[in-house]
């Protein structure tokens, strides 16, 4: 394909130079796409790019590295703000955030992501709610609401056998450490809005040295959910918006 | 009065001292006892007010192995210590601190196991050090010192190994070791390595914001490729090579007309130094062969004195026969090699040493 | 010259700040020590020992399976340590608490009553020093003014007012210390 030169009058939109070139490996319909964009804006518009330093999971936004043109580590599955406290801890003038899944942050990492929090790290953790390990194939996370199925939960989650869904967000809201906790969504254009106003805000506190911020943004996985992109977003709203409610949890203003 | 700084420390105590003395960046660390006076004395010498190092108490060892891996991954030098069950903890963050090829320092102050054991001294985490003790094909640099000062010594070769092959080095002691006090000459303070050094030193790996002069660097251990991975491994297996030709170091006391040669390494190799004192009062001729490196093992020096017509060795280690698979290999069939070792926290003495030495070797017919 | 000596009580005692003090006495006078405790839950209020070794050469072994002096200050540490003193060293102990007094002819045997003469004095915390002294009347293997700077290298800054009453009772020590075998 040629290409096209596009002048400056008749750019409407452009995507963050933090965007690498790389083919997203996310399936099509999946939010990973729109979160990593966010940050990326985030990050530009912030003039941060040379001071940010990003930390990814393991699931399926392990490759985070291989979107936006920053600094990464990849950390071991669950230890993400522990590998971000370090960063943090040995680079305070920088911007150190995590970007995890409902795996990685509040199943395996539980430990390392409420301690971070509640020692009040400088950093942002992203994290992304799907209600589904996605990597894996689709089994049950610990965000996975009741009566889903997924691949361990085939007949449907049920509390007895598989216990009951929980909110971290509501949990580290308590903490004195945690400056912000909001939950988004980017599954309509308004709420991808409210989304990066979010990130920036959560970005800024970690910058003014406030404490940690937790962004949870509830996501699709339409792959994992079995259905489409459409009808993901549809799902999202009708089943996971009641559990999972947006807005703000905790907004420390000074 | 003295012109060098004489001190008289616990081993533990001097870890603390010369992470500071050598211009470590940072510490994160979780008590176990028997060396939870490592974090103490530097909360106790507050760094951060002197150097500028970070010293911070996790909430578990595998939180502060992954925070020496995020502080590794900016090419700042990082540490941690612990003991034995906390040391198996770390096991999953040293295979990615391997796997990623970062440079950090791991103080081991082992104990007797397995499961929870005991508080007192110990050598059984050998195999765990040296054998890779996590998934997939890596070696820890593990060096184990004899004494207070070696403990203090050992930091700084630590981190100058560990960073000259970008892989995490371990300082293997014991209980007896980390509680024993005796005389340290500590080092001059040597000056942290400034944002700018490591930007220099470290720009084609560590990441601490992407200038605009280089292309962004990623840590990782992943690669899903199977081509690519194998040539990652290929490129791990000459750095390990590379320090089995270069990094072997040991101590041989006595060995030159030896007739029979133990080999034991840290605290073991201390009580069969006095073995040998023992041995050569009665005429035996007995030398000792001491591992400072255990990985990489000083294996040419063993089988060089098996070459030599050296009728047996014994390795003593406080544990159920672990070093004593490296030394028959050295050893390769041509002379007997036995093991003695006492477990679960016991020590032996000098003398136990010397009679297990005569029942498994010299009398046995 | 080589000493190898034990001490052993209660932890609380001060055992292993005797030990300390004798320790860095000896590193005053230039010699190579090794201070070895026994570590761990016995430091909450059940047995407590330290082996000390002061030598002009280099030291091999920090443990020992036989010691030149056992400073016993407790029943069980008796029990334990009597039997590893060497033929023709020293035992000293306190009486205080001690049900079964030592039996062997082939050492020297000293007692310092240092808990009743502390208790008369109102001076529990100058105990050990006080041991030390008895310690050192029998074994002189540190001069005094090196014993002075141990001390002091020892005890926090804090305590340091306290240095002349552990001097006292170091001289104490050495007068009440006797021998009966």
């Amino acid at each position: 394909m040629a290409e096209v030169e596009i002048k400056q009058e008749n750019m409407v939109y452009g995507k963050s130079k933090l965007m690498l070139p790389n083919v997203m490996h996310y399936c099509p319909g999946c939010s990973h796409g729109t979160v990593h964009k966010l940050v990326a804006e985030v990050i530009e518009e912030m003039g941060l790019e040379h001071d940010t330093i990003g930390v990814s999971p393991v699931g399926c936004s392990v490759f985070a590295y291989n979107y936006i043109d920053i600094d990464w580590a990849e950390a071991a599955h669950g230890r993400a703000c522990a590998v971000a406290t370090a960063v943090k801890r040995l680079h305070p003038e920088k911007m150190v955030f995590t970007y995890q899944g409902d795996g990685d942050l509040s199943a395996i990492g539980t430990g390392e992501t409420i301690h971070a929090a509640a020692r009040g790290e400088n950093i942002v953790a992203v994290y992304i709610n799907n209600a589904i390990y996605g990597m894996t194939g689709g089994q049950m996370a610990p965000t996975t609401l009741l009566g889903m199925k997924t691949a361990t939960t085939p007949y449907g989650r049920d509390p007895k056998l598989n216990g009951y869904p929980y909110k971290i967000a509501q949990m580290l809201a308590h903490l004195d450490g945690v400056c912000y906790v909001t939950r988004q969504s980017v599954h309509t254009p308004a709420n991808v809005r409210k989304c990066k106003k979010a990130l920036r805000h959560a970005f800024e506190n970690a910058m003014a040295g406030k404490g940690f911020s937790l962004v949870e943004v509830v996501s699709t996985c339409n792959s994992g959910w079995k259905l489409s992109p459409v009808a993901s977003n549809e799902w999202l709203e009708k089943n996971m918006l009641p559990f999972y409610e947006l807005g703000d949890l905790k907004d420390n203003k000074e | 009065m003295a012109e060098k700084e004489v001190k008289l420390m616990k081993g533990n105590e001097v870890i603390a001292h010369a992470a500071i003395r050598y211009g470590c960046d940072g510490y994160f660390g979780y008590p176990i006892t028997p060396q939870s006076e490592v974090m103490e004395t530097l909360m106790e010498l507050k760094p951060w007010e002197t150097t500028g190092m970070v010293v911070l108490q996790a909430e578990s060892e595998v939180a502060s192995i992954n925070m020496v891996y995020g502080g590794a991954a900016t090419g700042k030098r990082v540490m941690t210590s612990s003991s034995s069950p906390g040391v198996s903890l770390m096991s999953e963050g040293l295979s990615y601190l391997a796997g990623a090829e970062l440079p950090c320092v791991v103080v081991n102050c082992q104990r007797g196991g397995p499961g929870l054991g005991t508080i007192q001294p110990s050598q059984g985490d050998y195999f765990q050090a040296c054998k890779g003790g996590a998934h997939g094909d890596f070696h820890l640099i593990v060096l184990a010192p004899n004494s207070v000062q070696e403990m203090h010594d050992f930091v700084g070769l630590a981190f100058d190994l560990a960073f000259k092959y970008r892989n995490p080095a371990m300082i293997l002691a014991d209980g007896a070791i980390g509680q024993m006090m005796e005389k340290v000459v500590l080092a001059p303070q040597r000056a942290r390595k400034t944002n700018e050094e490591i930007a220099e030193e470290c720009k084609s790996w560590a990441i601490y914001g992407k200038p605009e002069s280089r292309e962004r660097n990623v840590v990782t251990s992943l690669e899903l490729q199977s081509e690519v991975m194998e040539k990652i491994n290929l490129r791990l297996q000459a750095k390990y090579k590379a320090m089995e030709d270069n990094e072997v170091r040991y101590e041989a006391i006595e060995c030159d007309d030896a007739e029979y040669v133990i080999v034991a390494f840290g605290s073991s190799a201390r009580i069969c130094s006095a073995t040998v004192e023992m041995a050569r009062a009665e005429g035996i001729k007995l030398g000792l062969l001491r591992p400072i490196t255990l990985y990489p093992f000083p294996k040419n020096p063993i089988r060089e004195l098996a070459e030599r017509g050296v009728k047996g060795f014994l390795s003593a280690e406080l544990n159920a026969g672990q070093m004593v698979e490296d030394v028959r290999m050295a050893v390769n069939g041509m002379a007997p090699v036995e093991h003695y070792g006492r477990q679960g926290g016991m020590m032996f003495s000098p003398d136990e040493v010397l009679m297990a030495l005569k029942e498994k070797l010299i009398n046995k017919k | 010259m080589k000493e190898t000596v034990i001490i052993a009580g209660f932890g609380g005692q001060g055992v292993l700040t005797m030990g300390k003090i004798l320790a860095y006495s000896g590193v005053m006078q230039d010699f190579e020590v090794t201070w070895m405790p026994s570590y761990g839950p016995e430091m909450r209020g059940g047995t407590a020992n330290v082996t000390v070794v002061l030598s002009d050469k280099p030291i091999s072994s920090p443990i020992a399976h036989e010691f030149d002096v056992a400073v016993v200050l407790n029943q069980q540490s008796m029990e334990k340590f009597e039997a590893m003193v060497k033929p023709g060293g020293v035992l000293i102990y306190d009486t205080n608490g001690i049900t079964r007094h030592p039996v062997r002819t082939d050492i020297s045997v000293y007692t310092i009553d240092a808990t009743a003469e502390c208790a008369r004095m109102g001076q529990a915390k100058l105990f050990n020093t006080m041991i030390l002294g008895g310690y050192l009347k029998v074994r002189p293997v540190v001069k005094m003014e090196n014993v002075m700077e141990g001390l002091k290298h020892t005890l926090p800054e804090r305590a340091w007012k306290m240095l002349p009453q552990n001097e006292e009772a170091i001289h104490h020590g050495g007068e009440i210390i006797k021998q009966i075998r």
